[in-house]
């Protein structure tokens, strides 16, 4: 149980002993095999034998024809059932389980249990997974957006709790403005333009007052409902026209559009899209090499450090937080301008929070923040799909799925995360 | 062996010298309480405390109508009519419109006098109504606030964040409307009070989870209470279209409570005062006597101001987090109840609209001490149904009292703006309690 | 030889506190000039207002005859002056070369950081003075003798002339000690001027060119290691004769009270801190536990507390086993515990000092009947002890946060003192006071200890060890390598066992 290896710390060097909690192996392990019988009772048994089940790999409207996915429904059930149990009996019996691993196993485990539920659910019909995939990706964009906005702010020790109050704010001036000057772009602007100042308000607050960064973000959220709220009922009620700025429409790339599957979900896209692409790569490389990237993490790390070495912690911070109002207000302009093409104001439906929560279970880490958004808009667009294939459950319970996993990964029963040192701590530069 | 010891040291920052001895006389209730309200308890004479204490939340407000009036006259298309006129004609307009609002405003949270006056003059009781029945409803609506403020304040004395009264509130509704419409044939003297505990547990399972993790696993509240408001709100989506869902309704509310779980009004129709808002104070002043008189609140107070320190001197604080979480939990259950029980009689979609947050911004602007929430969820109570009548008689949206909650809270947190603005000196540093800090497991 | 840096007449003020008054120094071109003063003279705060942290409200600063204002530590960077904090200035995160990069970056076109460049510059510096840093490491995987020679690199890397270094012993074994002073000679002989703050005489004495005394938040007088001796600047420092040892009557030892056996104690990330500990502590003795810190001492304390479970192993107290007992079973036991760090966890700061006087013992008679606390009698406790223990505080309603560090320290020894206690565990029980408190809560010790208590002693004070002790045991790296009579230890003999050295022919 346990073995002792050289490993060092902090400020002696201290043996370590790698000492997996047996209470943790196999709860996890037990979680693995009732999942594998859960699609065996669930799936796999009701079932009809013979059935077939249909994915179509092409989404609608793409001219590249990809050819469907046919598979005999029971079959396929048993296997991956036999799969899931297989892997916990492995995490069960083996010492210390998967070890470092067992995560990654666990969403294997649970990966298998959601195609075995759309196989049985799709049985004897299709189930257009391209299409599926591509609504996955579209529910993304905000999320991923918004959590590359708590990203930018968070790792520079500033706890961003407003990227909802600041994308409602986007949205609303995106559509606002984009329909009084007819353009969308001024309108993307302004969405832009109007996350930058529930910034300011956020980083005068936490930054120059010193305000405990959660209330600072949720005066911000309370505020950005109030105006918009305002606004709306004032103005755009009456004036039907103020909130139509239209949307902007995809742009087919071309030969790229071709590429089978992935052609016509990425490359068949509006604005939006690509650009949440460029952000993702731009902020990963510019956190991790760049010289702002390393004075940025170092404020949120060390703050103290960083000024003795002549960095302006409260520069770099107010900067921080008028970049990650910014990507806010620019994923809010994607509910108007990117998507439904015009405001109300139930629009972003706690879409803010998710993002928040993607940027804890992405570990702060821009393309973790990625993949956690894509599985926060899957569950999103396969509750949308529930219905159309006539499944029995619930959707709010898919729905409610994105704030469940991040509550579990923030207790650190699956992964961990490690927040900048320094978050939420005003800093303080003389401290007679 | 020397005992001087007469070095100055940073950071002392008393160069007086040591008091006499005060004596351990009894003090009356009044004074002990003004104590703990004004928690600067240095040497400075009473009255200067109370004034410092209540000096900035005032202030707040001030500052808030103010910039409020402002932003109404900058919204006003009649200012920018009259501004084309002449420049002294945009002044009075401007004028005219933050009196109107604000008269309107007013006159919907405490009554309008001119009815009175109506009464008096021909003895008509139904102007008496009229004039008493927004004051009345200005109490009705504080009353989740004071519940929520007390949930809020109680988890902040503790040294948590409870940013989930939302949901908390939203499963004390749930549970109370279930014994409400499901329990038959009871006596009220049961019904109103097993319901209205069921709230109280709805919320108490709801604050449950998030202390619990908090304590067990380090999960930031903040994050796990959020999260656990969409989850409440999801489930309640869910049962009011599906088990709770009213027979033969297509639309999601539940079926109505027994009247027997209804708490007692105390007027006829329409004046809706009830029995809610003594609860509400009850609650109040037990949170008071728990907090500051019992050794159970000395425990929270010691983990929420210093939870190395409460450690060390042997209290628990993970039962200190979970329980001051399911507490608070509890009393905004209570909210969620009284309004199930004491308003709408029933459960609908979407019934709680921002008293999670709004509960925030209560607790801070009464210090987290019951007295100044209940004086706090006073004033947003009769904004909130003052601003309904404001509406009505000058168009202006009703989300105006959303704004200046929000620009209240900011000053309210950030005291530095007020003394800049308004010039005051820093006061001596009050009771902190320790939060937020990092997300994420442990 | 030129003069480097000059200080003329440097005054801050914090609110209550003139922490530096008037403050005259020069620094002379490669010479180790040794600014003296006890915990809370103004060393550290006239060296932040030199490095552009704090701003002076009077006086100037020359550097090499120019005047300069430093309103940032870029303009000090700028200056030539670089220095090592007390509390090291490295983020954990990150790597050595990213440490020292940071804020001057080597960067391709475009802001990419070039960290190739940067490490061979780190690997040129650390081979020049014989450093030996691995500028790929990460620093959390650092001893910290290492880092606190990555900190010497980035004043290198800078190129800075003037080098301050804070209280840079503090943290380091007798022979990291000696390790540090071969460096700074190296560095002088290679022209740099190296201020160096500190409060222990002995060192001075070795390693200094000059010496100045500070006391009080004014320059006392400036002296050479020829020309004084301990007892000396000891009176400079502290203003008046000072008794540097202890005086004590012999250890009467009694029946057993502590046991020890094989405690394995680990700390959050599973690290053995405290690995296979047995030791007994009696009736009437000090047993003092010397090592660096880190070494396990803190992970210690915490399980005979009852504030972490161990791992393995059985602690007995009166010969009742407390392995799995909580901080409050054992307090019940009769044991008293000054903790280690006590604005964090001895004090609850905002609240007033009567509060603290019963913080652990607030649940029982008279401070509580039933549920209800007695506010009178909570008053009455505490005007007593502030009497006996002669608290200077305004009154006992005052908040424990505004009292000085010393009258903190006070308190806490007023509460744990102040109850039946069999057993006394005191980790750094002076850490950070000045020399008056630290006299009188020694006295305060060895008067517990000659009614018969036994105690704890955990210090990373070598002197404060020796002085109180009457057993010493040394921990390194989680063991406890030996137990010595306190008439066998020698400072010798004990900081090489602090190294981990076992061998000694002694």
């Amino acid at each position: 149980m346990a073995t002792a290896t050289a490993q060092p710390s902090t400020t002696v060097l201290h043996k370590h002993i790698d000492y997996v909690s047996p209470v943790r192996q196999y709860t996890m392990g037990a979680v693995m095999v009732a999942l594998g019988l859960l699609t065996w009772w669930l799936f796999a048994r009701t079932a009809e034998p013979g059935i077939l089940t249909k994915f179509g790999l092409t989404p609608g409207g793409s001219t590249v024809k990809v050819p469907d996915l046919i598979f005999p429904t029971q079959t396929v059930l048993y296997v991956l059932a036999g799969l899931q149990v297989l892997l916990g009996s492995i995490q069960l019996i083996r010492r210390g389980g998967f070890r470092d691993r067992t995560n990654l196993v666990l969403f294997l485990v649970a990966t298998m249990f959601v195609v075995a539920f759309l196989a049985w659910g799709a049985a004897g019909k299709s189930l257009n997974v391209g299409g599926l995939l591509k609504t996955t990706l579209t529910a993304s964009v905000p999320l991923t957006l918004g959590a590359l906005s708590g990203i930018l702010c968070e790792r520079a020790g500033v706890i961003n709790i407003a990227i909802e109050g600041m994308m409602l704010a986007g949205a609303f001036s995106g559509a606002f403005i984009g329909s009084l000057s007819g353009n969308l772009w001024i309108g993307m602007a302004a969405g832009v333009a109007t996350g930058v100042l529930m910034g300011v308000i956020h980083a005068f607050l936490s930054i120059k007052y010193k305000t405990n960064q959660i209330i600072s973000g949720t005066v911000i959220n309370i505020l950005a409902t109030g105006l918009t709220s305002y606004f709306a009922a004032k103005f755009l009620q009456t004036h039907r026209e103020w909130n139509d700025p239209g949307v902007f429409q995809p742009i087919h790339i071309p030969f790229l559009t071709k590429i089978p599957l992935i052609g016509p979900i990425i490359f068949d896209s509006n604005i939006y899209i690509y650009a949440m692409f460029a952000f993702l790569f731009l902020l990963q490389f510019a956190l991790f090499y760049t010289r702002w990237g390393l004075r940025h993490r170092s404020v949120g790390e060390h703050p103290r450090a960083a000024d003795t070495l002549g960095i302006n912690v409260i520069r770099t911070r107010w900067i921080a937080v008028l970049l990650g109002s910014a990507m806010a207000g620019f994923a809010g302009s994607y509910f108007t301008l990117g998507s439904v093409g015009s405001f109300n104001e139930m629009m972003t439906a706690g879409r803010g929070f998710i993002a928040l929560a993607a940027m804890l279970f992405g570990n702060y880490m821009p393309f973790g923040a990625f993949g956690a958004g894509l599985l926060f808009g899957f569950f999103d667009s396969l509750a949308s799909k529930l219905a159309i294939l006539g499944i029995q459950i619930p959707s709010q319970f898919l729905l409610m799925l994105p704030y469940v996993i991040t509550i579990i990964v923030i207790a650190g029963v699956v992964g961990r995360t490690t927040p900048p040192a320094a978050v939420g701590v005003p800093y303080e530069k003389e401290g007679g | 062996m020397s005992v001087e010891n007469d070095t100055p040291e940073i950071p002392s920052a008393q160069g007086s010298p040591p008091d006499k001895p005060v004596n351990g006389s009894k003090k009356d209730a009044g004074q002990i309480l003004i104590e703990e309200f004004t928690p600067d308890r240095s040497a400075q004479p009473r009255r200067k405390r109370i004034f410092q204490t209540i000096l900035v939340p005032f202030l707040a407000i001030l500052t808030g109508l103010i910039i409020g009036g402002v932003f109404i006259v900058l919204t006003s298309e009649e200012f920018y009519t009259a501004l084309q006129v002449s420049l002294w004609e945009g002044i009075k307009t401007a004028f005219s419109i933050v009196a109107t609002t604000y008269g309107a405003w007013f006159n919907g949270a405490f009554g309008d006098w001119a009815n009175l006056a109506a009464f008096f003059e021909t003895g008509d009781k139904a102007y008496l109504v009229k004039f008493f029945y927004p004051f009345t409803e200005g109490l009705v609506t504080s009353i989740p606030y004071i519940f929520g403020g007390l949930s809020v304040a109680l988890a902040f004395r503790a040294g948590m964040f409870n940013i989930g009264a939302e949901g908390q509130i939203f499963l004390g509704a749930i549970f109370a409307a279930y014994i409400g419409y499901a329990i038959t044939g009871i006596p009220a003297i049961l019904h109103i009070p097993l319901a209205f505990l069921a709230g109280a547990l709805g919320g108490f399972l709801w604050g449950f989870i998030p202390g619990f993790l908090k304590a067990r696993t380090g999960a930031h509240e903040v994050i796990t209470t959020i999260m656990l408001n969409y989850i409440a709100f999801r489930l309640s989506d869910w049962l009011l279209n599906g088990p709770m869902q009213r027979p033969g309704s297509a639309n999601p509310v539940s079926p109505s409570i027994m009247a027997s779980a209804e708490l007692p009004r105390f007027f006829d129709d329409p004046i809706r005062f009830h029995g809610g808002f003594i609860l509400a104070l009850a609650a109040a002043y037990l949170v008071y006597w728990f907090l500051w008189k019992t050794k159970w609140g000395f425990d929270f107070r010691a983990v929420g101001s210093n939870p190395h320190a409460a450690r060390y001197a042997g209290m628990k604080v993970a039962t200190v987090m979970t329980l001051s979480m399911a507490l608070a939990g509890a009393l905004a259950g209570m909210g969620g109840a009284n309004e199930v029980m004491g308003i709408n009689h029933n459960l609908a979609s979407a019934f709680s609209s921002g008293y999670g947050f709004d509960s925030i911004a209560i607790a801070l602007l009464g210090s987290n001490h019951p007295l100044g929430v209940v004086l706090a969820a006073l004033l947003f109570g009769f904004m909130r149904s003052g601003a309904t009548t404001m509406m009505v008689t000058t168009g202006i949206p009703i989300d105006i009292v959303s704004i200046l909650q929000a620009l209240i809270l900011a000053f309210v947190a950030a005291p530095g703006i007020i003394r800049a603005i308004y010039r005051l000196k820093q006061p001596v540093s009050a009771e902190g309690i320790t939060l937020a800090g990092s997300w994420g497991g442990k | 030889m030129a003069t480097v840096l000059e200080l003329r007449g440097i005054t801050k003020r914090f609110p209550g506190v003139l922490a530096n008054d008037a403050i005259d120094l020069t620094l002379e071109q490669g010479e180790i000039h040794a600014l003296l003063g006890e915990n809370g003279a103004g060393k550290t705060t006239l060296m932040n207002i030199l490095y552009g942290l704090y701003q002076q409200d009077s006086g100037e600063i020359f550097v090499k005859g120019q005047p300069v204002t430093v309103h940032s530590s870029r303009d000090a960077i700028a200056a030539g002056v670089g220095m090592v904090h007390q509390h090291f200035m490295l983020v954990t995160v990150f790597t050595v070369t990213e440490n020292v990069m940071l804020g001057d970056e080597d960067v391709h076109p475009g802001g990419v950081l070039n960290r190739k460049e940067a490490a061979a510059k780190i690997r040129h510096i650390s081979e020049q003075f014989n450093l030996d840093v691995d500028p790929d490491a990460y620093v959390k995987d650092l001893p910290v003798g290492v880092q606190q020679r990555v900190e010497i690199i980035k004043l290198l890397y800078r190129e800075a002339d003037i080098l301050i270094l804070d209280e840079p012993s503090a943290v380091l074994t007798p022979q990291e000690i000696e390790g540090l002073f071969k460096i700074m000679r190296s560095l002088v002989e290679r022209g740099k001027s190296i201020i160096f703050i500190t409060h222990k005489l002995k060192e001075v004495l070795e390693i200094a060119d000059r010496i100045t005394v500070i006391r009080r938040g004014k320059v006392i007088g400036s002296t050479t290691p020829a020309e004084a001796d301990q007892s000396q600047l000891a009176e400079m420092m502290v203003g008046r004769a000072v008794q540097l040892e202890v005086e004590k009557d012999a250890c009467r030892p009694g029946k057993c009270v502590l046991q020890v056996e094989n405690l394995v104690v680990l700390d959050d990330r599973q690290h053995v801190m405290v690995d296979d500990v047995s030791f007994e502590v009696v009736e009437g003795e000090v047993l003092g536990i010397a090592g660096v810190q880190g070494n396990g001492q803190t992970e210690l304390v915490e399980a005979l507390t009852g504030l972490r479970p161990p791992f393995e192993g059985k602690i007995r107290i009166d010969d009742q086993d407390v392995t799995r007992s909580s901080p409050r079973q054992i307090t019940e036991q009769g044991v008293a515990h000054v903790p280690e760090d006590r604005q964090m966890d001895g004090l609850v700061l905002p609240f007033p000092v009567a509060d603290n006087l019963m913080l652990n013992t607030y649940y029982l008679a008279p401070f509580t009947k039933g549920v209800v606390l007695q506010n009178n009698k909570i008053l009455e406790n505490a005007n007593r002890l502030i009497q006996e223990f002669d608290i200077r505080t305004p009154g006992p309603m005052t908040n424990a946060g505004s009292l000085s560090g010393g009258n903190q320290q006070k308190v806490i020894v007023a509460r744990e003192f102040s109850r039946p206690i069999k057993l006394l565990i005191a980790s750094q029980p002076t850490r950070g006071l000045d020399v008056g408190s630290i006299e009188y809560i020694h006295g305060r010790i060895i008067e517990k200890r000659d009614q018969g208590t036994a105690i704890l002693l955990v210090s990373t004070e070598l002197d404060e060890i020796m002085a109180l002790s009457d057993r010493i045991a040394v921990m390194f790296r989680g063991k406890i390598i030996d137990i010595l009579p306190a008439e066998a230890a020698t400072k010798e003999k004990v900081g090489l066992l602090m190294a981990g050295v076992i061998d000694v022919a002694a």
